[in-house]
């Protein structure tokens, strides 16, 4: 007989443990499983009668056990004690379960601990440390009590702990223990369970366990701390938790994962998954064939599992994920750029734009006729249309759709108060949102065009009352943006700089510095425009001052002054 | 008002259950199999009329992800539909002639059907131009899902209705019995869907894809919606409301994270829109028995008449789940 001994727990899927049992078995390894009370005596019985023909598989006395109460562990304690008593030979005990797989030969695990006669397997650390616990019972669960069931009696458990809490009832940790906590499966040596099993103290501890949460991942781990020789906190079989603290569950699909885990033992493997069955209990010659193993996938899979459910990918909006207001992460899943003004301002800015940033730049995707999107498409990814009214019926939907659309690309938007307004709200809650606005910039069409004066000036009082609603939302304290805020006064003193400072958070500028500026469009005759403007009683002032005559008419005569940076 | 609200509630659940009890007088067995249904067995639940032509692929695809019995309603067909169903050993089928629209859509004998046969299975209900989707479907059973929902203590899983179509005429393609309708309707839209928040009975509703683009362009707000819920640990207090994109009571349409994180979700592939669309579009617009006075088979109709290409050039081609998993159609949350 083998050094081994293995003790299995099992409530459900019989044909697995029945099946895992006889690949122990066969190994050479004494096997006592622990069937659960609840289970119904045919089903029992029909389970034993299978064992019946290996000798070295015997059904221990049963529990009831129950999620997180003692059964779990006074079952582990009785199957240790029955599989000491009746196998000498036993140096190491490896608790299971009936959904544990063994990954590697048997073989290869015996030789590995008879490599380490005197070592513990078992992950054991004290609550202060980790923060491994769901329901935020860390180092409560040892100092509090727990009479009720949390899975038939929620509430009465939660309204105890919350009474207790109120009453600062605090229980008093036998003498001699630290309390430590680990995954539940273990592989201890013959020595240090004889003593915990053995230990004069064993009735005291036991009561003080059998009030506390979850004892089956600190009765052991608590008691090994006392007195084993030497222990690596470390658990031999592989098994991950996911947000709600149940285990992860393997399929067929995970039979290269597994195969590359490196590990001993796995849970939980799905009862139906014939496929892993197969490759690991069935052909021991062909599981030898190990490929190089890779442990830490496993680890990366699950994390990115739990990073999905938690986190989600942010700006995605779909069946499954719908943050409420303030809950998305990041409203778009990608930086972006919006400008608004600067088209009135300079001549074939996207362009430019285009050309300098190496950017996608759209036109105004928010005007009012239709969806320009860059190069004038009428469809653009995940087949959205140029339709306006498409866009109307919800346009924080449209926005975040066409970043998610396009993310690893950042897009440019010339935004403008002739187009709808309403996405704005969002942009400004947006941190992935850069928006530039040169404040006034919309009166310079209304100066060129030829319309009549009396639609312009009804039409400048329209867009400076809208610019004016955007530029309190884009000011107001809650803005996550990136907002950048200059009058055309100011901006045109200077243009460079504040084109270098946006260029320079889109692109990486070779030495630092624009090559080329946009053309600015002739601003000859402007203040006069807006002296007139005035005389009519419309004041525009978002623009900042423009002279009224003077400067401006000898600018008209000579050439301006050109503002590119000098060549180097 | 939140008490009166979840009270309103509740009268309306029980409403649609009497009535549903009620129009069970209008299902007759044909075969009634029932019998042979185990604890523990996944079902699927669907209305049908003239669908003989996509039967045994409906059928196949859902025997191979391991749904054990099929509970259908015939709806008055004049195809061989009855007589296929007649002779398959896994299904059980009624038959009547009573009116669709009365029955909200089928929806009134599935809601008695769900309940006299449902309670304590997990129960898919879909149309027969309906295939779903969901994360790992090429590589666990439908069963893995659903222990991973029982264990994680959800109860119903969610969906967008994903519409697929084909590039080119909708009859340059025929459509033959057993044929794999993806392998013709093999396109979709992936990424212009509108979501929005039902706030009183709590689903999202999903607005989008090919038929918000062509078919309703310029009145968003009717296009139909695209959010369901098929899968559903059945109990018989609950009940379907409008087709399966909400239900009742309201905490099952929660399918959805609010706190940012993404929970495992399906995608329904909806292969309506083959050759056979056109003689269906035409017989409904005469029998008039479809949603909101048949509006959608107006525009539909309207349509087919200009020779409808739904194709564009941002189409995507299907490939499997995990593409959509990465366009974000669907999600598997925190299944690994």
């Amino acid at each position: 007989m083998s050094t081994l001994g293995i003790v299995m727990l099992v409530h459900t899927a019989f044909r697995r443990a029945e099946q895992v049992a006889r690949h122990w078995a066969n190994a050479g390894c004494p096997v006592v499983i622990h069937v659960d009370k609840a289970v119904p005596s045919a089903a029992y019985d029909h389970f034993a009668g299978k064992l019946a023909d290996l000798p070295g598989v015997t059904l221990g006395p049963r529990y009831r056990c129950e999620w997180g109460t003692w059964g779990i562990v006074a079952a582990s304690q009785a199957a240790s004690q029955l599989l000491l008593d009746q196998h000498p030979e036993v140096r190491h005990v490896y608790l299971t379960s009936g959904s544990c797989l063994p990954l590697r030969p048997v073989g290869e695990l015996i030789e590995y601990l008879n490599a380490r006669p005197d070592t513990d397997f078992i992950e054991s650390a004290t609550t202060a440390d980790v923060p491994w616990t769901v329901g935020g019972l860390e180092a409560e669960r040892f100092t509090l009590h727990f009479p009720f069931s949390w899975r038939k009696r929620r509430a009465l458990f939660d309204n105890f702990v919350a009474l207790q809490r109120r009453l600062r009832v605090r229980r008093k940790i036998p003498e001699g223990l630290v309390p430590h906590m680990g995954s539940q499966w273990w592989c201890l040596t013959r020595d240090t369970l004889s003593a915990i099993l053995n230990d004069p103290k064993r009735s005291q501890y036991d009561t003080y366990f059998r009030r506390v949460w979850i004892p089956d991942e600190s009765y052991f781990q608590t008691m090994a701390r006392v007195h084993a020789k030497k222990v690596e906190s470390r658990s031999l079989t592989l098994s991950k938790f996911d947000i709600q603290g149940k285990p992860h569950v393997f399929y067929d699909d995970h039979l290269q994962l597994l195969r590359r885990s490196d590990c001993f033992v796995a849970r939980k493997i799905w009862p139906k998954a014939d496929g892993l069955y197969r490759a690991f209990l069935t052909d021991p010659d062909r599981a030898l064939k190990r490929t190089e193993p890779n442990p830490g996938k496993i680890d990366r899979i699950f994390t990115r599992a739990v990073d999905r459910r938690t986190r989600g990918r942010p700006g995605l909006y779909m069946a499954s994920r719908y943050p409420n207001h303030g809950w998305e992460h990041g409203i778009t899943a990608w930086p972006y750029s919006v400008f608004q003004g600067f088209d009135d301002l300079f001549e074939n800015f996207g362009g430019w734009l285009n050309r300098t940033a190496g950017a996608r730049v759209h036109g105004h995707l928010f005007a009012r006729d239709r969806v320009h999107f860059a190069g004038d498409a009428d469809t653009f990814n995940g087949a959205m249309t140029d339709n306006a009214k498409l866009r109307d019926a919800n346009p924080k939907a449209f926005l975040t759709n066409v970043i998610w659309n396009t993310r690893g690309e950042r897009q440019c938007i010339l935004f403008s108060p002739r187009d709808r307004q309403a996405v704005l709200h969002d942009m400004v809650r947006d941190p992935n949102a850069q928006i530039s606005v040169i404040s006034g910039a919309w009166a310079v069409p209304l100066f060129k065009s030829n319309a009549n004066f009396g639609d312009i000036r009804k039409r400048a009082a329209l867009l400076q009352k809208i610019e004016n609603e955007a530029l309190q939302l884009l000011q107001a304290h809650h803005v996550q943006a990136r907002v950048r805020i200059w009058s055309l006064a100011e901006f045109i003193e200077a243009p460079l700089e504040p084109l270098q400072a946006i260029i320079e958070e889109i692109a990486h500028l070779p030495d630092n510095r624009l090559r080329e500026a946009p053309h600015m469009t002739d601003l000859a005759g402007f203040g006069p425009f807006l002296q007139r403007l005035k005389n009519e009683g419309m004041h525009p002032y978002l623009m900042g001052d423009f002279p009224a005559e003077a400067r401006t008419a000898s600018a008209g005569d000579r050439p301006r002054k050109p503002y590119l940076v000098k060549k180097s | 008002m939140s008490l009166r609200q979840s009270y309103r509630l509740r009268l309306q659940r029980r409403r649609l259950l009497i009535r549903a009890f009620r129009k069970r007088r209008q299902l007759r067995p044909v075969t009634n199999r029932t019998g042979k249904i185990r604890r523990g067995d996944i079902l699927l639940f669907a209305t049908m009329r003239n669908e003989a032509v996509r039967l045994p692929y409906f059928l196949k695809y859902y025997r191979d992800l391991g749904v054990s019995h099929f509970l259908l309603v015939d709806n008055d067909s004049t195809d061989r539909t009855l007589q296929f169903l007649s002779n398959q050993q896994d299904v059980s089928v009624w038959h009547t002639r009573a009116g669709y629209k009365k029955s909200r859509f089928g929806m009134d004998w599935m809601n008695h059907l769900l309940r006299v046969y449902g309670d304590g299975h997990w129960c898919l209900t879909v149309d027969p131009d309906e295939l779903f989707v969901y994360p790992f479907c090429d590589t666990r059973p439908l069963s893995a899902l659903t222990d991973w929902l029982d264990a994680s203590a959800v109860r119903s899983f969610g969906t967008m209705l994903l519409d697929m179509y084909p590039k080119g005429k909708l009859n340059a393609h025929k459509y033959e019995a057993g044929d794999n309708p993806v392998d013709i309707a093999a396109w979709f839209d992936p990424g212009n869907y509108l979501l929005r928040r039902n706030d009183l009975m709590w689903n999202l509703w999903i607005q989008g894809g090919p038929r918000a683009r062509v078919f309703f362009a310029d009145q968003p707000d009717k296009a139909p919606a695209l959010n369901k819920i098929p899968l559903v640990k059945w109990d018989r207090r609950y009940a379907y409301v409008s087709s399966t994109h909400n239900m009742l009571p309201r905490g099952l349409n929660l399918v959805y994270e609010q706190a940012g994180g993404e929970k495992a979700s399906g995608v329904l592939l909806h292969t309506k829109f083959l050759n056979t669309f056109n003689k269906k579009a035409k017989e409904e617009l005469t029998r008039k028995q479809h949603y909101s006075g048949s509006q959608e088979y107006l525009a539909y109709a309207h349509m087919v008449k200009e020779n409808p290409d739904l194709w564009c050039s941002h189409s995507e081609k299907y490939i499997n789940w995990r593409q959509l998993e990465i366009l974000g159609l669907m999600s598997k949350g925190n299944w690994a």
